[in-house]
């Protein structure tokens, strides 16, 4: 049963009266309109206790009306789609709303973990540094877990987030943030001057505090006002107003973060829509209109629900038409919280009294006292009396020395305004300090950005609209924009006078940081403790860690300390601003890049027909290669495995290189620029021919390996392996453009233009005739050995043919464009079934190169040589190459380094792991005894057992030793002997036949 | 950051390769005669590949425009505010100059 | 006074107006044994072991702000000994076991806790390369086990099993490794230090060396004067460069900016230390309840203590596609560290060539967990002119005789480490 709006003003606020909604709190069925939001809703229901604070778990109420609120946050929706720590002052309220306050067990009203304030004495800053030492084991297992059972704020859902986030991109001449007075008299100076202007509000509503303020503009009541200029704004095709919108940060280079939350004020998002969007705006120019945040007064009871920022309370009574309480008491420093009265008052609430810190009265607020019928107190408030679920008066230092008692429900205060200086301070500007104004203003802000209005210190609505008039059009003009901006809207000029008052004290806790319960008291030990620096008392007493980031706390704690030691406030500083200025959902920041859209997928060229055929593939970088075809009958990889190789091995299969990178090396140096590169010779390489080549990074270890072949006399195509395609053309490039620009070569990678098929086997010929052309001569003579030359196919096509081989057997690679490789497998395959033709996986690949030897990732490891890979004699000595003056250093040639050797369990049943260490026989297991591991490992059906390849001490040497492989996290420890990498067709025949 | 490519235009960071200091120089290739190299070419490697200024402050840098036009770009870059100063492409970047010596 | 829960309470009576300062605010004398320039973790953990373990009390830690405000007070504050390499394996652990008895040694809660840290892998090869690393930390006494998926599930069944890029396929878990209170550390070794007699000078700069007509360095210029010295330390992490060039010394490191991440507080959610195999994102949960985490550096030279946008996002994405239950916690703040980066991946400690000046440096993103050992072995380099035997292999001039210690194998490409 929904409760009756208790508190909601019979008239006025910027709510739909006609359009009531119903939402939850704590499971209580309440209604409010659209337009509010859920603090106002719960204002508007007469509700005060709201949440719990994060270390006392006292009880708060709402104290602010806006996006800084440390206190009134609330799990917001339910099931997957819960969210922890919303601000109940910034969520839009939606039809089924339903929102639970946290921090608090087993209900909100009767929170257990309150004790902890009966604990305060003994729980005061930094206690925790000091004990819970004894006995060491207990940290874990005792005091940590029920700390970090009592911290935290809200509960998240534990599921994946169901809901879309979208990234865009914007670009502007000028960014304005915020559309209050100031932003919107700069969005209009610099959209009439023709410059493209983006206006980013974080409200529902453009207009900042005049939906709260009211005034006069330009002889209109602010509210006309503000719809013409948006009208104005709306109509200038160059202007763009975004609502909704957060600019959180400020990047280098004019990039400014943003969030818009497209559809948080919906229960769901609509279908293919997301429920937010992560700006990247690029702009010229940025305005910071911002305005200012509200700051809290310390003194004993602060805290209380009930206890609400001035500014808040006119927000609730104004714009949302709830009432806060019945009679209101505000304790101010300066003219501003008087705004408040005079709201409170129209509204028709009860004024109970003013006290304010300062000594004079202006005429304005004598005559405002005596119509309005309240005492104004010069004093300041030392205690809140009241319970946990609001306040019921308030008790007063008179400053003549005398005190008094009021009643009062709602206690309003105003300790003065804070600049919004985060966006301003996001590249290490430190702001700057106005004593006029009791608060710190921009300083060093990013190049191109300005502040104005409240954001810049200039408070009165007259200053709002005059300086931001004056920075929209300094920003358009300095960009070259010559239109006429028109006149600055004009208002009143109005006092702002303050007088700072930070702290009063009292008996009880005063707090400075309502959600971590920092007290001035905490800022007096840490003081007493050495932790004066601002830095330090932030980390020692966690001032300013909350969700509000110090929004709040800052300034108010680093006054205060700047009492205590005695320095000006300049002197004693500020914490560093970092963005996000608002909290931003990390699903933002990832967009649509999760799940199976986490990265791209590289298919290769045969993939679809790969797939038709039952493949199972496996991710290697973007690629998804085909790691095995099962047939009928197979359940487990290794059967099937064992039949591909060994149908190579005997008959034919083929096998998608496509993915090893592919790049074309043209020009009249491509053979001196290759030479550079490749530690072995390719100047000297026929047209016609291939050869395997090696490359050293520049400090003398292997980067890639791969067959380069030279196609004529100015054009080599080479290739990379299937991870080093990116890296290796980026490198060669690097040598091409900056180390070697001499050099006539050019280099264009066409890894992706090209597939490529491996054919191997006996009977690759046979399969290659029906095929290729048959005036093509296959033959060893006509095509021999590391032979490469295009081809005619059977019905005219060309494609490349390179007599090369990974598996050791006679095999050709065919290669076409791309956009034929579908084909090209199908062809394969209906040509091969005569002689019974198989296509091959990665894993068989795997075993055919492990068993002969060849190296591979697990090898190249970037900490081997070309000597630890056996591959030390390519290194030519009749030219210079990359790499080969480092790869001569000591401990680089020294002959006890660790070198590829081939390994195999003395017991062939056994199993041999990649990842077990070789460990000598009959020694003790130990870090001087560790003398190498296994790289490669693969169950060779020639030779039927399993095999491996290893990094071994001395490994050469070695040949025969039986030595021990320790894998002690597998559990495992087992011999195997020392043998030639190269285990099957050691001679190379079969490749060569 | 965004970086002002001069072949493909102002793009945002993300799209470039950064490589490091463009101040030092590759000890140039030599004539190999039976493997002895150049007097002092230990020295002049251990500083050109690991020595570095590392200045706070201006810096001459090479990126490389991966996700664009694959140019080398030496940028004239501040590492204490990230402003980009000037953005020139290396010797050898763009279009092929035939023949060019 | 000694910190515990009866010096607490006792305190609570007089309404904790007691406590003396944490360390003094100490004033420069004329001339220590040793200076240790850095009042980092680093630092002040070299001048509490020359204190503690060889009875050089006379030392300076000289701060150029406030102490901690380096990469001690922007880390993630993971503490593992996970390393594969000579060189690294043994001292990690080194430095593990001196975390594990910090509190008792300092009298002070630096809340190190070991829940663990699991480091995800997604395909064979990487389930091999950890197979290599886990036995290598076995073999040398440290704690290690290779999880399947299912274990992997079992620990942490909110990651993403079901339709990831790159499918979980384990883990490999080191269960002594954890997180620990950053800045705590700072102060605890401060306070330990502090008692021993080692004086914390804050906000002095070091502005140059003072040499003797050997070269000898004999002390420092500072902002607060000139200090002699009979040796100087550097623990700069973040101005290693800058503070050798007064010096008149180019090292093999780059300095890069690392950014990092922290959302709001949220209920307890993740048991321990998580690294992503297939992008760059790992993450841990303070006990104050926010998610820290970050990724990759950046990538380019920075002094500047911020990143840009496309890390942030990077990160982001590493960790939506790892736990899409996290696309509703909202990040709180961003910051940038600077990471000196050596050209192998691996930290400097060494004697340099200038007689009397020590180099401490390079930790590139990992210094925080080496602290007590870095501490450790730089006192015994100071103390005894010869390198502890855990620190022997990282040698200035191991580039030159390339005996680099790359874990990750990218070689002098500082960025890629």
């Amino acid at each position: 049963m929904a409760s009756a709006q208790s508190n909601r003003l019979a008239k006025g606020g910027l709510i739909d009266r006609n359009a009531p909604l119903s939402f939850t709190f704590d499971g209580k069925a309440m209604i409010g309109y659209a337009g509010d939001t859920l603090a106002s809703a719960l204002v508007a229901n007469g509700v005060t206790l709201v949440g719990r604070s994060f270390k006392y778990h006292r009880p708060r109420g709402i104290l602010t009306a806006g996006p800084e609120e440390p206190n009134a946050l609330v799990e917001l929706r339910s099931g997957a789609r819960r969210e922890a720590n919303t601000k109940a002052t910034t969520a839009e309220l939606y039809d089924g709303l339903d929102a639970l306050s946290q921090n608090r067990w087993p209900s909100l009203g009767f929170d257990v973990m309150s004790v902890n304030s009966l604990l305060s004495p003994i729980f005061v800053a930094g206690f925790y540094y000091k004990t819970f030492m004894w006995p060491a084991k207990f940290w874990e297992k005792l005091y940590e877990p029920a700390i970090r059972r009592a911290a935290g704020l809200g509960r998240t859902s534990g599921i994946a987030d169901p809901d879309h986030y979208e990234k865009a991109w914007a670009h502007c001449d000028v960014l304005v943030v915020g559309s209050g007075p100031a932003g919107l008299a700069a969005a209009l100076a610099a959209g009439r001057t023709g410059a493209r202007v983006i206006l980013a509000e974080e409200d529902r509503l453009a207009g900042g505090r005049l939906n709260s303020d009211g005034g006069e503009i330009d002889g209109m009541p602010a509210g006309e006002w503000l719809a013409g200029a948006l009208a104005e704004l709306e109509a200038l095709p160059n202007v763009r107003i975004m609502t909704r919108t957060a600019v959180f940060g400020v990047y280098d280079g004019g990039t400014y973060g943003a969030l818009e939350r497209v559809n948080d004020h919906l229960p769901v998002p609509p279908v293919h829509q997301p429920r937010q969007r992560l700006w990247r705006i690029v702009a010229k120019r940025c305005v910071v209109a911002a305005g200012a945040i509200e700051r809290p007064i310390v003194f004993s009871g602060n805290d209380r629900p009930g206890v609400m920022m001035a500014s808040a309370v006119r927000t609730y009574v104004e714009r949302f038409a709830a009432a806060p309480g019945k009679r209101l008491a505000l304790f101010t420093n300066n003219d501003d919280g008087w705004k408040t009265v005079e709201a409170a008052h129209r509204a028709g609430i009860e004024i109970a009294a003013v006290i304010d810190s300062r000594k004079d009265l202006s005429q304005h607020h004598r005559a405002l006292a005596q119509s309005g019928g309240f005492a104004v107190h010069n004093g300041v408030v030392v205690d809140v009396k009241g319970g946990k679920t609001g306040v019921s008066g308030v008790e007063i230092a008179l400053a003549n020395g005398g005190s008094a008692q009021i009643a009062a429900d709602v206690l309003a205060m105003s300790g003065g305004w804070n600049p919004s200086v985060g966006l301003s301070s996001h590249h290490r500007g430190r702001p700057k300090w106005r004593e006029d104004i009791a608060a710190f203003v921009p300083e060093g802000a990013p190049a191109g950005m300005l502040s104005a209005g409240a954001a810049n210190g200039d408070f009165s609505l007259s200053a709002c609209l005059r300086t931001g008039h004056e920075a929209g059009l300094a920003a358009a003009s300095d960009l070259g924009f010559k239109g006429r901006a028109g006149k600055a809207p004009a208002a009143s000029d109005e006092a702002i006078s303050i007088s700072p008052l930070w702290h009063v004290e009292g008996r009880k806790k005063g707090f400075v940081d309502f959600q971590h319960d920092v007290t001035a008291s905490d800022i007096a030990l840490a003081q007493r403790e050495g932790f004066e620096s601002v830095e330090h008392l932030k980390r020692y007493t966690t001032l300013g860690m909350a969700t509000d980031q110090g929004k709040n706390s800052n300034v108010t704690g680093l006054a205060i300390m700047s009492e205590l030691t005695r320095r000006s406030i300049p002197q004693t500083g500020t914490t560093i601003y970092r963005p996000p200025h608002v909290p931003v959902a990390i699903g933002a920041f990832a967009g649509h890049h999760r799940d199976e859209n986490f990265h791209s997928v590289r298919l290769t060229p045969s993939h679809h027909w790969a797939a038709e055929r039952g493949a199972v593939f496996v991710d290697t970088g973007l690629w998804k290669r085909a790691q095995w075809y099962p047939i009928a009958g197979e359940n487990d990889w290794l059967t099937s495995v064992n039949r591909e190789v060994l149908t190579v091995r005997n008959g034919v299969g083929f096998c998608d290189v496509s993915t090893l990178g592919k790049i074309d090396v043209m020009g009249k140096d491509a053979g001196a620029f290759l030479d550079r590169v490749y530690i072995n010779a390719f100047a000297s390489l026929a047209v016609g021919k291939a050869r395997y080549g090696l490359m050293l990074r520049e400090d003398g270890i292997v980067m890639d390996d791969g067959t380069t072949s030279r196609l004529a006399e100015d054009h080599y195509f080479l290739t990379t392996t299937t991870a080093k395609a990116g890296p290796v053309m980026q490198y060669l490039e690097f040598c091409r453009q900056v180390l070697w620009p001499e050099l006539d070569v050019q280099l264009t990678s066409c890894t992706d233009q090209w597939a490529q098929f491996s054919i191997a086997g006996p009977k690759t010929r046979d399969l290659l005739r029906e095929i290729v052309d048959p005036a093509e001569d296959l033959s060893n003579e006509g095509f021999p050995f590391m032979g490469v030359r295009e081809v005619r196919l059977r019905g005219g096509m060309f494609a490349r043919l390179f007599r090369i081989s990974f598996s050791g057997e006679m095999a050709f690679e065919i290669s076409v464009p791309a956009r034929y490789g579908d084909a090209m497998a199908r062809n394969l395959m209906k040509a091969g079934e005569p002689f019974g033709v198989v296509p091959y996986g990665t894993e068989a690949l795997g075993v055919m190169r492990i068993e002969k030897g060849h190296i591979a990732g697990a090898e190249l490891n970037g900490t081997t040589t070309a000597d630890d890979l056996g591959l030390g004699k390519m290194m030519s000595k009749k030219k210079d190459f990359v790499g080969r003056v480092m790869a001569g250093r000591e401990a680089l040639t020294a002959p006890d380094r660790q070198v590829v050797v081939g390994l195999k369990p003395v017991d062939k049943a056994r199993r041999l792991r990649s990842g077990a260490h070789i460990i000598p026989k009959g020694a003790a297991v130990g870090p001087d005894t560790d003398q190498g591991y296994v790289t490669s490992v693969c169950h060779s059906p020639m030779l039927g057992q399993w095999i491996g390849l290893g990094l071994v001490e001395r490994g050469r040497e070695r040949i025969g030793e039986i030595v021990r492989a320790h894998d002690p996290l597998r559990g495992e420890d087992y011999y195997v002997e020392i043998c030639n990498p190269v285990f099957y067709d050691p001679e190379g025949g079969r490749q060569r036949g | 950051m965004r970086i002002a490519c001069p072949f493909c235009g102002e793009r945002e960071n993300g799209e470039f390769t950064y490589l490091g200091d463009a101040k030092p120089k590759r000890p140039a290739m030599v004539a190999i005669d039976g493997g002895a190299g150049a007097p002092g070419e230990a020295e002049a490697f251990y500083d050109y590949v690991y020595l570095r200024d590392n200045f706070a402050g201006e810096m001459s840098e090479y990126w490389y425009h991966g996700g664009g036009c694959r140019s080398w770009l030496v940028i004239e870059r501040n590492t204490l505010t990230h402003d980009i100063k000037s953005v020139r492409a290396a010797p050898g970047a763009g279009a092929a100059k035939a023949g060019a010596k | 006074m000694k910190y515990s829960i009866f010096s607490l309470a006792r305190a609570a009576l007089s309404g904790h107006k007691n406590w003396p300062r944490t360390w003094r605010d100490a004033q420069p004398k004329s001339h220590y044994d040793v200076v240790i320039i850095g009042g980092g973790g680093h630092g002040l953990a070299t001048a509490y072991f020359l204190a503690h373990k060889y009875g050089i009390r006379n030392v300076a830690v000289l701060e150029k702000g406030w102490i901690g405000s380096g990469n001690a007070g922007r880390n993630t504050t993971i503490v593992r000994s996970n390393y594969m390499l000579p060189g690294n394996t043994g001292f990690y652990e080194l430095s593990m076991k001196l975390w594990e008895r910090m509190e008792q040694d300092l009298n002070y809660n630096t809340m190190m806790s070991q829940r663990g840290i699991v480091n995800l892998y997604h395909s064979d090869a990487q389930r091999d390369a950890y197979a290599r690393r886990g036995n290598v930390m076995r073999i040398n006494g440290i704690d290690a086990e290779l999880l399947d998926q299912a274990q992997v599930r079992k620990m942490m069944p909110f990651l993403n099993f079901d339709n990831a890029r790159f499918p979980i396929q384990g883990g490999l878990l080191q269960r002594r490794a954890g997180t620990a209170r950053h800045d705590a550390v700072v102060w605890g070794y401060a306070h330990a230090g502090d008692r021993l007699g080692v004086d914390i000078i804050q906000n002095c700069e070091v502005t140059g060396f003072t040499r003797d007509q050997n070269g000898k360095v004999t002390g420092v210029e500072t902002s607060r004067g000139a200090i002699g010295a009979g040796k100087v330390g550097m623990a700069v992490a973040g101005n290693s460069s800058r503070v050798a060039a007064m010096a008149g010394m180019r090292l093999p490191i780059e300095s890069h900016v690392l950014q990092a991440f922290v959302s709001e507080a949220i209920k307890p959610l993740i048991p321990g230390v998580l690294t992503f195999g297939a992008g760059h994102f790992y993450v841990s949960q303070s006990d104050k309840g926010g998610l820290v985490f970050g990724g990759d550096i950046d990538g380019y030279n920075s002094y500047a203590q911020r990143g840009n946008m496309p890390v942030m996002e990077d990160v982001c994405e590493g960790g939506m596609a790892l736990m899409p239950m996290i696309g509703r916690v909202r990040l709180l703040r961003q910051w940038g560290g600077i990471m000196d980066m050596s050209m192998d991946g691996t930290p400097i400690i060494d004697r340099t060539p200038i007689d009397g000046l020590y180099l401490n440096a390079g930790w590139c993103y990992g210094g925080f967990k080496a602290t007590p050992g870095s501490g450790l072995v730089f006192a015994h380099l100071i103390a005894t002119d010869t390198p502890h035997e855990e620190a022997k292999r990282f040698r200035l001039d191991r580039f030159q005789r390339g005996a680099m210690i790359d874990e990750k194998g990218v070689g002098a490409q500082p960025n890629l480490h």
